[in-house]
């Protein structure tokens, strides 16, 4: 067993095992940290796959912005965390059925289709470049466009999140920007003349 | 991937995939495990892209595993929002409460 294959077992091991963790833990802050612990084992993989990129985008993404996005949800909302593991052995059965059968298709087909013996090492890289550089050459010249959508599908993220959770509370004093420019002086402000020796 | 055979890698994702599907069906109370199960699947098919790019010498599978991935974030973010506006409507996050529509 060489070097690379070792460590290949070690971190799908681990993967694999705080994946079953993600889905079985009882407290879902615990989940969400074993969601960090596979994320982490999948970038050590493609890291391994010669895909540098992609693992450091990954930590990135998942860990730095989808996972901490998870916990903040998580401690945020005051749930009851043992009514939500009720019928959790009701469910198992056909859990464990449905699991079963994909599992063995998914292993069937990939049976099934001789897979092909791995290429080269250094494969994923275009003419010499390194795996960065070479996906940045082909992101902002072939794929552009796609490149560009993914953009709109973020933006519309942004927009979505913020418009669903954005509230109007009624009867909070708050600074509307557009009340105080839109005030003319006629509006509020009335010359008075007073005479002297009376009040207004 | 000179020492690893690409059966390696979409064996591993299989299992990634199972287990996330059958996270589903096992929480199927908790909206959040439900997406963090979510997360595993589609990180279950970025593994497969990746190492079949890398097999196949053809980059195109990591730029789509970077597309999976905004969608994935996208998800991720639309799908929290929509937990936390039922949250604040109705107290619950169970899925079974979720029934207004069914008439």
């Amino acid at each position: 067993m060489t070097v690379e294959l070792f460590v290949f077992w070690l971190l799908a091991l681990v993967a694999v095992g705080s994946a079953v963790m993600v889905i079985g833990a009882r407290n879902p802050v615990h989940s969400v940290l074993f969601l960090i612990l596979c994320f982490f084992n999948a970038a050590g993989l493609f890291v391994l796959i010669g895909a540098e990129f992609l693992a450091m985008v990954l930590v990135v993404v998942y860990v730095g912005a989808v996972a901490v996005l998870f916990m903040f949800v998580v401690m945020m909302l005051d749930i009851n965390f043992v009514r939500l593991r009720e019928g959790f052995i009701n469910y198992l059965p056909v859990g464990a059925l449905v699991g079963l059968v994909l599992l063995a298709e998914l292993i069937l087909v990939g049976g099934s289709w001789a897979l092909r013996e791995p290429v080269a090492a250094g494969a994923s890289t275009l003419e010499g470049m390194d795996n960065t550089r070479a996906l940045g050459r082909l992101l902002y010249t072939e794929h552009f466009l796609v490149f560009q959508i993914a953009g709109v599908v973020l933006l519309v993220a942004i927009i979505g999140a913020i418009a669903l959770t954005l509230r109007e509370r009624v009867g909070v004093k708050r600074q509307d920007i557009a009340r105080q420019v839109h005030r003319r002086p006629a509006e509020t402000l009335v010359l008075e003349r007073v005479e002297p020796g009376k009040g207004v | 991937m000179g020492a690893i055979p690409l059966g390696h890698y979409s064996t591993l994702a299989a299992t990634l995939f199972t287990i996330g599907v059958f996270g589903i069906f096992l929480n199927r109370k908790n909206v959040i495990v439900i997406l963090m199960s979510i997360e595993l699947i589609l990180l279950a098919v970025n593994i497969n892209f990746v190492a079949f790019s890398v097999a196949l010498g053809d980059l195109a599978g990591q730029v789509f595993a970077m597309f999976v991935l905004t969608v994935a974030a996208a998800e991720a973010a639309i799908g929290l929002a929509i937990v936390v506006v039922y949250f604040r409507n109705r107290g619950s996050i169970e899925v079974e409460d979720i029934n207004l529509m069914r008439g």
